[in-house]
């Protein structure tokens, strides 16, 4: 079987029609959905935040078989998931996609889970310590895009779990936990 | 009825259109026409028939094929002495109009050109019809004696078809006019010389029309287009008396010589009745050659090349086929999705032809790089673009999926509904999946 990076790539990643945009309805659902949750499964594995549809993506290529995605079949693919809630276009001509294989909430909670595991209830520490420091390492927040993490943070405040405010240096914003 | 004992049987092809002897042209066709002799109570009457003069002979058809109808039948004209004129009196205005003539009959009745005795038969013209114009071709068909002149080609009629009097031209396996613009020629020549008092009259008619005939062709397209906005805004439930106008004015337009315009709701122009059983003839040949399906656009040339002169339009080809479905005929037009319009053999089943794609992408080479338009049309025996209207459909029945690359559009077989969702490493044993991971695996 194939891989991408570490990533193990089912068996009809080589079936030359993957990559064509079938038009039958029936043949294209389940065209569409496998693509979804390759799509979702590889970006967690491989920590994709964000999809530039004018970039390469490995994913939409298979050199092995010479096929890749056309514009058409990304945009439906990529639009099929944020149907689903699972990711967002970043801008309006929508040429680059947030992959959210966690959604703003799960990750709210794996924050919630993180703190409490390392036992920083009512400790302050900054937005940049959970993403990339020591005690994140091995966690899934390690290396998580900055602005899901804003989301998740603001939404936490929301439910009053915690306090953002400004820090030392210009940018970068201190979390005081009240959980 | 012993019709068989006193005129001759007229042989017919598979979708009913009489078989002609070579150099044999129709030039009228009449519907609705009995035939009876007055004098004879014996002989037999006839009823509501088809009746096709040509320049050989007159056939008479039953107008239906249910198993007790009458046999069709043909007088030969060598048979026919004399052909009466047409009685013109305040009677005659109002019934239905008779054309009269004298065959001659064996001992026992039966017609025959070498019998001695003779009686009068009468043709009853009960449908719409101009008897004056029969009589002017019946006249001249019994005048040019076109059966005696051996294989050499015939004259025509103003039915509007020619032939050339070169033997060398070759003849279509059709029996279709042989075109050759001297014969035309000479032929012409001749009608030009042989002036008789009918055919002085016929042309003076004819000049009279066609002074007319701006004002004719104006007022018959106000008519049709009165015609067609009536269809457009009829309901499911549209007044009786709407429909019987429509249908006066149709058959006053096609005894003009226009053919009627709503042609979804009338029973089909005779014409075109009569073209739609010829068509069925000759496609058999070419759809067997073709493996069973044909293109339309295909027929149209095929057809229009032998017919030769007498041309037909697109339209009058998808009216013609469409009229198949009236009559008890072995072909059928087929729309594919596309758009795309084929003919058929109607036993041909599709469900045949998807086994048989099946078959052909199942197997390794198919497996592993799918099947063009043009490797089915080798394995199916139709053409590329036959083949690819067969797996376009297969496609959308889920059989097939595409596969679109620099190399080209290909097909294989639909291998998602195989896929389990849920698991997607999953791989059942024995399945087409199995069968194609192997395959794929071998070479890479």
């Amino acid at each position: 079987m194939q891989k991408l990076g570490e990533f193990k790539l089912p068996h009809f990643f080589n079936y030359p029609p993957y990559f064509t945009l079938q038009p039958v309805r029936d043949t294209r659902e389940k065209q569409v959905q496998l693509w979804k949750e390759l799509i979702i499964e590889y970006c967690r594995a491989q920590k994709v935040f964000i999809i530039g549809l004018e970039e390469d993506f490995p994913l939409f290529s298979n050199r092995a078989i010479e096929r890749s995605l056309s514009h058409e079949a990304r945009v439906a693919f990529l639009s099929a998931l944020v149907s689903d809630g699972r990711a967002e276009w970043t801008d309006k001509g929508h040429k680059k996609c947030l992959i959210l294989w966690h959604r703003i909430q799960e990750w709210a909670d794996l924050i919630v889970h993180f703190v409490k595991e390392n036992g920083l209830e009512d400790n302050v520490t900054t937005v940049e310590e959970i993403r990339s420091g020591t005690e994140s390492r091995g966690t899934e927040l390690y290396g998580i895009d900055r602005s899901v993490l804003m989301r998740a943070l603001k939404l936490l405040e929301h439910k009053g779990k915690l306090v953002i405010f400004k820090g030392a240096s210009t940018d970068d914003e201190g979390v005081k936990f009240s959980l | 009825m012993a019709a068989g004992n006193y005129l001759p049987t007229a042989e017919l092809t598979a979708s009913g259109r009489p078989v002609l002897y070579p150099g044999e042209i129709e030039s009228s066709l009449l519907s609705s026409v009995d035939l009876l002799s007055e004098e004879n109570p014996n002989f037999p009457h006839l009823k509501s028939g088809l009746l096709i003069l040509t320049n050989h002979r007159l056939l008479w058809l039953p107008n239906s094929t249910p198993v007790s109808s009458p046999t069709p039948v043909h007088i030969p004209l060598s048979a026919v002495s004399h052909i009466f004129s047409l009685k013109k009196s305040i009677k005659s205005v109002f019934s239905t109009p008779r054309i009269r003539f004298q065959v001659s009959v064996t001992s026992e009745g039966r017609v025959d050109e070498k019998g001695l005795r003779s009686i009068v038969i009468a043709l009853v013209l009960r449908g719409k019809s101009d008897p004056e114009a029969f009589l002017g071709k019946f006249w001249e068909a019994l005048k040019v004696r076109a059966w005696e002149e051996i294989k050499v080609g015939a004259s025509g009629a103003e039915a509007g078809s020619s032939s050339g009097s070169r033997s060398g031209e070759g003849s279509l396996a059709l029996r279709m006019p042989v075109v050759g613009v001297a014969g035309i020629l000479r032929k012409e020549q001749e009608m030009w010389e042989s002036t008789d008092k009918s055919l002085q009259d016929a042309f003076q008619d004819l000049n009279a029309l066609m002074s007319k005939a701006k004002e004719m062709v104006m007022l018959a397209e106000k008519m049709r287009l009165k015609l067609l906005a009536g269809s457009n805004n009829q309901a499911t439930g549209a007044a009786e008396d709407e429909l019987g106008t429509k249908e006066e004015m149709q058959d006053w337009l096609l005894s003009v010589g226009i053919a009627s315009p709503v042609t979804k709701e009338s029973a089909g122009a005779l014409y075109h009745q009569q073209l739609s059983r010829q068509l069925a003839d000759f496609v058999r040949i070419p759809l067997e050659r073709a493996g069973g399906t044909i293109n339309l656009i295909d027929v149209y040339c095929l057809f229009n090349r032998a017919r030769g002169t007498e041309l037909i339009s697109p339209d009058d080809l998808l009216q013609a086929c469409s009229l198949w479905e009236k009559f008890d005929v072995p072909v059928m037009l087929r729309k594919f999705d596309s758009g795309v319009m084929v003919i058929q053999n109607k036993a041909h089943s599709d469900d045949e032809v998807f086994a048989r794609i099946r078959s052909l992408v199942t197997k390794p080479d198919a497996l592993q790089s799918g099947v063009s338009a043009s490797d089915a049309a080798m394995t199916l025996g139709v053409a590329p673009a036959m083949a690819k209207e067969y797996l376009l459909t297969a496609e959308g029945k889920g059989l097939l999926c595409r596969d679109i690359s620099p190399d080209g559009f290909r097909f294989y077989i639909n291998l998602f509904q195989d896929i389990n969702s849920d698991d997607v490493y999953l791989v059942r044993d024995y399945s087409i999946y199995a069968a194609w991971i192997s395959t794929n695996s071998i070479s890479r």
